[in-house]
C-alpha cells in the first residue's frame, strides 16, 4: 500500500495536519505568523546543506531554523530594532544565503520548485516515519507545556506570578515551531508552511466559543485541506501546497458565513 | 510579628528602576497566614511595583524577595486579554491551575457572578470582569493573595461586599492578603498592617498607629465611632525623578 506515493502523501499529509492544527492555534494567538514565514524562509539555508553534507533534510531544516531562532531572541535583546524588521532581515538574508549555497552546487540537480511549494511525488516511506515520530514528540511536549504556554498567552504576569514559567514555554515552543517547519517541508513547501499554521486555524477562530474547540476545529480544518488539496492535486496535476492551501482558503471562506449568522443573531 | 514558618512573602530593602528612574525603593514588609497587609500611597507611589516584586514578576531587582510559596492567587491592576483568543470565564478560571466544577462554581457564586459562567470574556462588563478576576484568584484556595486594586469598577454595594469577602477568605483559608487600594474608607478595618508608600515606606504599622503618625489625628479623635473610616493622609514631600526627595 505504502508503494503508492499518493497514499503516503496523504498518511504525511494527515499527520503534518495533526501538528499543525494546535500549533497554528498559538501562532494566530500569539501573534506569531511572521515567525514563522522567517523560520520557514531560513529553512531553504538548511534544506542546501543537508544537500550538501548528505545529511537528513528534516534534521538539517530543524537545527538551522532553531539556530535563527535563537539568534533573533539574542538579536531582540541586545539590537534596538523593532521586531518585525529583525524577522524581515533574518527571513530574507537566510533566504538569500541559501539561494546563494544552492548556486555552488551546481552538481546536485535541485527541484526548486519542489522545496518551494512541496512535492507529494518526493515523501518516501522515511518521511513518513520522521513526520508522525517527530509529529508525536511535538504534541507531547506541547501537550507538557499547555498548560503555561495558554495561560501566557492570555496574560503574561498572571502566568508569571502563579508559578507557571512563562519565558521556559515561550522558548519550548519557539523550537516546536522550528520542528514542525521541519518535518513538513516536503509536503507544503517552505514558502506555504505559514499558511498551514495559520488558515486552519484562523477558519477556526470563526467557528467556535473556547480554545479546545478552535483547536479541535483547527486540526480538522488542516485534515480536510490536505485531503481536499491532495486529491484536486492528483486530479489536476498541480502542486501539492498550493493546492492544500488553496483548499484551506476555501474552508476559511465558509467559515466567515457562520461569523455573518452569529453577528445577526446578536443584532 | 508571628513566628517564621507563617512567613509567605518577605521583602527586604526591595526596589526596582526602570530605564535609571526608581519606581520604588526599600521596601522591607512581610506577609504572614492569616494576615492583610494594606499597602496605599497616591498614584506613581509604587504600589503595583511592590506588589509585583513580591509576586517574582520583576527579576533584576535590588534588596532581596524570599517566597516561601507557590500557592498564589493575583489580580493585577491592569490586565489587557488579547480578543483573538475565544476565551469563556469558565476557561479562564482554570487558566493557571486544574480545578473540579464545584470550586469553580463556589468562586463565582461567592463573587455573585455564578450566572456569568458561559458568557464570553470579552462581552463582561468593567465590573463582572474585575469580580470574575477576583473569583479566579481565590478559587485555588492560595495561600498567598496579591489584590490589586480588586474591586475597581464595581458597584458600591457591591464594593463593601467584596471587601467582606476578602475578609472572610482570609479568616477561612488562613492565607496572607497582599492588598492594594485607593479606598482607605472601607479598607482600613479589615487591615492587619498598613504600609505607606511613596517612592519608599513613609511609615507603617497597624492602621492605628498609621493613623496617629499622622498630622490629622485630631480629626480621628473627634469622630472615634468613624475613626478609621476618616482616615485621610499627606505627604509632606514629594519625589524629584532624579530620585531626591524635596519637602513642600
Amino acid at each position: 500500500m505504502l508503494d503508492d506515493f499518493f497514499i503516503r502523501a496523504l498518511i504525511a499529509g494527515v499527520g503534518v495536519a495533526i501538528v499543525t492544527g494546535p500549533l497554528g492555534c498559538f501562532v494566530v494567538w500569539r501573534r506569531l505568523s511572521y515567525f514563522g514565514d522567517t523560520l520557514a524562509h531560513s529553512a531553504l539555508l538548511g534544506v542546501t546543506l543537508a544537500y550538501s553534507m548528505e545529511f537528513n533534510i528534516a534534521f538539517s531544516v530543524f537545527i538551522i531554523s532553531s539556530l535563527i531562532a535563537l539568534t533573533l531572541i539574542q538579536l531582540q535583546k541586545r539590537t534596538n530594532l523593532p521586531g518585525d524588521a529583525l524577522l524581515g532581515l533574518l527571513a530574507h538574508s537566510s533566504l538569500a544565503v541559501g539561494l546563494v549555497v544552492i548556486g555552488f552546487l551546481s552538481f546536485i540537480r535541485f527541484d526548486i520548485m519542489g522545496l518551494l511549494f512541496g512535492d507529494i511525488l518526493a515523501v518516501t516511506v522515511d518521511d513518513l516515519l520522521i513526520i508522525w515520530i517527530g509529529g508525536a514528540l511535538i504534541l507531547l511536549v506541547l501537550k507538557l507545556i499547555w498548560k503555561s504556554l495558554f495561560a501566557s498567552t492570555v496574560n503574561y504576569e498572571l502566568a508569571e506570578a502563579e508559578g507557571l514559567n512563562p519565558d521556559r514555554a515561550k522558548a519550548i515552543f519557539t523550537i516546536l515551531m522550528a520542528a514542525i517547519i521541519a518535518i513538513s517541508i516536503k509536503m507544503v513547501g517552505l514558502l506555504l508552511i505559514t499558511g498551514m499554521l495559520i488558515i486552519p486555524a484562523a477558519m477556526a477562530r470563526n467557528i467556535s466559543s473556547s480554545p479546545q474547540k478552535m483547536v479541535i476545529y483547527s486540526i480538522i480544518g488542516g485534515l480536510l485541506s490536505v485531503i481536499l488539496g491532495l486529491f484536486s492535486s492528483l486530479e489536476f496535476n498541480t502542486a501539492s501546497g498550493p493546492s492544500i492551501i488553496a483548499a484551506s482558503l476555501f474552508l476559511f471562506i465558509l467559515s466567515l458565513l457562520n461569523i455573518k449568522q452569529s453577528i445577526k443573531l446578536k443584532n | 510579628m508571628g513566628s517564621d514558618q507563617n512567613i509567605l512573602v518577605k521583602l527586604n530593602k526591595a526596589g526596582f528602576s526602570l530605564n535609571n528612574k526608581w519606581l520604588v525603593k526599600g521596601v522591607t514588609l512581610q506577609v504572614e497566614k492569616g494576615r492583610i497587609v494594606t499597602l496605599i500611597g497616591p498614584n506613581g507611589s509604587g504600589k503595583s511595583t511592590t506588589a509585583k516584586i513580591a509576586l517574582g514578576i520583576y527579576k533584576k531587582i535590588d534588596g532581596s524577595v524570599e517566597k516561601y510559596t507557590n500557592k498564589v492567587g493575583y489580580v493585577p491592576q491592569k490586565i489587557s486579554i488579547d480578543w483573538t483568543l475565544p476565551l469563556r470565564v469558565n476557561d479562564f478560571m482554570v487558566l493557571t491551575e486544574s480545578l473540579d466544577k464545584e470550586s469553580i462554581d463556589e468562586a463565582l457564586s461567592l463573587t455573585g457572578v455564578i450566572h456569568l459562567k458561559d458568557k464570553n470574556l470579552g462581552d463582561l462588563s468593567g465590573g463582572e470582569f474585575q469580580r470574575v478576576l477576583l473569583a479566579r484568584a481565590i478559587s485555588k484556595k492560595p495561600e498567598l493573595l496579591v489584590l490589586d486594586e480588586p474591586v475597581q469598577g464595581v458597584d458600591f454595594t457591591g464594593e463593601i461586599a467584596l471587601y467582606e469577602l476578602i475578609k472572610k477568605i482570609s479568616d477561612e483559608l488562613n492565607c496572607g492578603i497582599l492588598l492594594i487600594s485607593h479606598d482607605l474608607h472601607t479598607v482600613m478595618s479589615a487591615t492587619d498592617h498598613v504600609v505607606c508608600l511613596n517612592g519608599h515606606v513613609c511609615c507603617s504599622g497597624s492602621p492605628m498607629d498609621v493613623a496617629k503618625n499622622n498630622k490629622y489625628k485630631a480629626l480621628f479623635g473627634e469622630q472615634a465611632s468613624q475613626i478609621l473610616s476618616r482616615y485621610e493622609h499627606r505627604h509632606d514631600h514629594v519625589h524629584t525623578s532624579e530620585g531626591e526627595i524635596k519637602k513642600n
